[in-house]
């Protein structure tokens, strides 16, 4: 989804970074105060960072012969919700710019805008949708991280798409971005989901307390989960 | 085994298996084309042919493949110590929990 330094046009690298500074700051100031409020809660925003940092770094081939990777955002974006989620992003999107040109800090707005805020956003709505419809944890968290992933991947082909349609079309011009992103990512998005439920739920058997806290979940589903591994 | 176990073995099995059948089933690259290039890498191809021309270069690029998969590796590695660490500090206080 790293849209490469240099390869956006600057007026749309202005106007995506227009659109996702603020989501940003306003992650920051959420983050504070949640802090603030409750120190307890950073240990498990943490381990949500820290899977940005591990799943964005594993490059995984797929169907269509080309490597991609997982975006890792689903997790904090089912526990967190998307402000914060897209302070996370962020932070590993600079971490990769800037040590290992992969992405750019001309492009870091685009690139923001699609991992750290669209792709997570998306998810969490539907987390919350999933969960008030009593979808067990694991499940609701598997799916989040896959919509998270695939959101982003479509986010970027149309961010692309705008600033290239081929032959004046948009349309043709995303299916055609689509095609290298979209589809090299659905079994990359299912192999993301699945990661991201088991360790959800491993959450749940250690520490639960925080997620209770968070009113990611109640007492029975705990016992539930808790239940399986006796 | 409790379902839990069998939960974790079985999602690592379809991972691996998927991963490695990919491998093995679909071929990759045209001749003389290196396999398996990254996505983000082909998408600024399909730019390249359009006859775009990038108008701002890395500030750093790392100086070899080599020198990139060490960053990466230090990527996945600083997640992985977070990760490990605060698992095993909560698992660890959980069994103290548990034993009293």
């Amino acid at each position: 989804m790293h849209i490469m330094e240099g390869y956006l046009p600057i007026e749309w690298c202005v106007l995506w970074a227009v659109l996702s500074a603020p989501c940003v700051i306003y992650g920051l100031w959420r983050m504070k105060q949640m802090i603030q409020q409750d120190r307890r809660v950073l240990p498990l925003m943490a381990v949500c960072g820290a899977f940005v940092f591990v799943l964005s770094a594993l490059k995984i081939p797929s169907v269509t012969g080309s490597c991609s990777h997982p975006t890792g955002t689903g997790l904090s974006a089912a526990f967190f919700g998307p402000w914060i989620t897209s302070v996370l992003g962020t932070i590993v999107l600079v971490f990769q710019a800037i040590l290992l040109a992969h992405g750019g800090l001309t492009t870091l707005g685009a690139n923001v805008f699609s991992m750290a805020i669209a792709g997570p956003f998306v998810a969490w709505l539907v987390f919350v949708a999933l969960r008030k419809s009593k979808v067990g944890l694991g499940l609701a968290v598997f799916v989040t991280a896959a919509v998270a992933n695939l959101v982003t991947y479509t986010v970027t082909s149309l961010q692309l798409a705008l600033a290239f349609p081929a032959d004046g079309s948009i349309l043709s011009a995303f299916i055609a971005f689509a095609a290298i992103f979209a589809v090299t990512q659905i079994p990359l998005a299912i192999i993301e989901g699945i990661i991201c439920g088991l360790v959800a739920k491993y959450i749940v058997r250690v520490k639960p307390d925080i997620l209770k806290k968070l009113g990611i979940i109640g007492d029975d589903e705990i016992a539930k989960i808790q239940g399986e591994a006796a | 085994m409790n379902r839990a176990t069998i939960e974790i073995i079985l999602g690592i099995a379809v991972i691996v298996i998927f991963v490695i059948g990919t491998l093995l089933l679909i071929p990759s690259g045209a001749e003389g084309e290196e396999g398996w290039g990254g996505a983000d890498g082909g998408a600024a191809d399909m730019i390249d042919e359009s006859g775009y021309e990038p108008w701002f270069n890395p500030i750093w690029e790392p100086p070899s493949g080599e020198i990139e998969s060490l960053f990466f590796c230090v990527q996945a590695a600083i997640g992985a110590v977070i990760v490990g660490y605060f698992f095993g500090y909560w698992r660890g206080a959980k069994g103290r929990k548990d034993d009293e």
